[in-house]
């Protein structure tokens, strides 16, 4: 049997803040199958970014172990294995759309011309032909998103990690480019794990949502989505979509305490 | 293009009229040429001594563009080291701050007795005046890189070197062009300080002359040519900026 893409075990992580030891996660356990989509939710502080950024290697956990294919990796080692997305683009300003979207690649080790070919290649899939030679302060908030979303998947890598990837746009942006990613990820099938605070955003987008609880953070709700694929905006206001919802608001105590 | 056109004319014209109202003023009052000398006898200056201009021009323009070359080369050195390590930039920073207190009318002389009547007492002035905000900008434009910029290309697997040639140096650019248009600027002062506290050529040096045999309208095309070679050096920087820098046009808050 293949291997978990994605194998996250008794995962405990603290940092200092005003010289207390906080615990950020503690014993989480998470597994991403090849190709699938998983969301993580939960209140803010719960540690949803600070596990996007041990998977990276962006910070050491205190205890458990991360394995990616079948590999237990250090924290020391896990740089450059996967491929992050934050809330900001972090698209570089000097560069022009075509030259950040290669960024990864160049980082990899791939020649710059040959990098800018393969990035040149996808601009249109991306709806991004025609801006190849823009530089960022010339692109709108969601083109620049597409333009980091593109440096994202061409760094080739089999997981994706996504912090709040569309925290940043407005309403219409963001309904318009999670369709798109739900499209593009249905072609590509890499392993995705998004991190978001909209319960809507993860039963649209993902296979399988996982929840955390506030700090220290830790699993306390699993929800697979029953939605079938390819997934549409008619599902949104499916039976089986607000059940989902349901569940889920109920796992983040969002239910308790209505105002009749 | 109108805003363009009159942006070059406008300060063309209000120094026209200044020439004018300047060259009128010392006619009415009949004020003596070693006193004030009129445009005129400025411009009569240019053409009988003209020779003798080039010559100290030139030795002038060479202290400032070594001098800078040197302040450029080690203004690069030290920010790069002071931002590369805590310990360096500990150690450095104080210095560098506590160098800038030592005033240059002090220095100056010292180079004398240490080298002599040369091009290297001038040189090392105009280096050391110069170096600060070279050095300076280029610590603050290293520091100035996106933190969360550098976190991701860390997540990208990107080496050190990678972090530094493709985010920090183009971060730091544009406050290193800003530093090096000021430095050029201080360089012409400090080579003619440099000569005027002791020397043999320069412009420094023929303007303490000529104020001294009372040939003012020589002095007079000594400073018009310093402010000609400031000018021109800054215009030369900013020209490389937007060579280098195409982007910056495009970024709010872009001079």
């Amino acid at each position: 049997m293949q291997p978990p893409l994605l194998n996250i075990s008794n995962l405990t992580a603290t940092y200092m803040e005003d010289g207390q030891h906080l615990v950020a996660l503690e014993n989480v356990n998470l597994q991403v199958q090849p190709g699938e989509f998983v969301c993580l939710i939960g209140p803010s502080g719960s540690g949803k970014s600070t596990l996007l950024d041990i998977v990276s290697g962006l910070f050491a956990e205190v205890e458990g172990t991360v394995e990616i294919n079948g590999r237990a990796l250090a924290s020391a080692q896990r740089p450059g294995s996967t491929s992050y997305m934050r809330q900001r683009d972090l698209l570089m300003p000097w560069r022009t759309a075509l030259e950040n979207a290669a960024l990864a690649l160049e980082v990899h080790g791939h020649p710059r011309k040959e990098s800018q070919r393969l990035a040149a290649a996808r601009f249109a899939e991306f709806g991004l032909a025609g801006f190849e030679g823009k530089y960022p302060a010339q692109l709108s908030g969601g083109m620049r998103q597409r333009v980091a979303f593109l440096r994202t998947v061409l760094a080739e890598r089999e997981l994706l990690l996504l912090d709040e990837p569309f925290g940043a746009l407005d309403a219409l942006n963001r309904s318009n480019l999670q369709q798109w990613l739900v499209k593009l990820w249905e072609r590509e099938q890499q392993g995705v794990v998004m991190v978001t605070h909209d319960v809507d955003e993860a039963v649209f987008l993902a296979d399988r949502v996982i929840v955390l609880s506030a700090r220290p953070g830790t699993v306390i709700h699993e929800e697979r989505i029953s939605l079938p694929r390819p997934r549409t905006r008619a599902m949104l206001t499916s039976d089986a979509f607000l059940a989902h919802r349901a569940v889920l608001l109920d796992a983040l105590g969002l239910l308790e305490g209505d105002v009749a | 293009m109108n805003d363009r056109i009159a942006r070059i004319i406008g300060p063309i014209l209000l120094l026209l009229a200044l020439l004018v109202g300047w060259e009128i003023a010392v006619r009415l009052t009949d004020t003596a040429t070693w006193m004030l000398p009129a445009p005129s006898d400025v411009i009569r200056a240019f053409k009988d001594d003209w020779r003798l201009l080039l010559t100290h021009t030139r030795v002038t323009l060479s202290e400032v563009l070594i001098g800078f070359g040197i302040a450029l080369a080690a203004g690069l050195i030290t920010g790069i080291a002071i931002d590369s390590s805590r310990i360096i930039e500990r150690a450095l920073y104080p210095l560098l701050i506590a160098s800038q207190t030592i005033p240059m009318v002090v220095l100056a002389p010292l180079f004398l007795i240490w080298f002599g009547y040369g091009l290297l007492p001038k040189v090392l002035v105009t280096a050391l005046v110069a170096y600060f905000p070279l050095a300076v900008n280029t610590v603050d434009g290293l520091k100035s890189t996106d933190r969360e910029l550098i976190r991701l290309m860390l997540a990208m697997g990107a080496k050190p070197g990678q972090i530094f040639r493709l985010a920090k140096v183009p971060s730091a650019l544009p406050m290193i062009f800003g530093g090096a248009r000021i430095s050029v600027a201080f360089a012409v002062i400090g080579a003619v300080f440099g000569e005027y506290v002791g020397a043999k050529e320069g412009l420094g040096y023929l303007m303490d002359r000529s104020a001294a045999m009372f040939e003012t309208p020589r002095v007079f095309a000594c400073i018009f040519i310093l402010a000609a070679m400031g000018v021109t050096l800054f215009a030369l920087v900013s020209l490389l900026e937007r060579i280098v820098l195409p982007w910056r046009r495009f970024t709010a808050g872009s001079t």
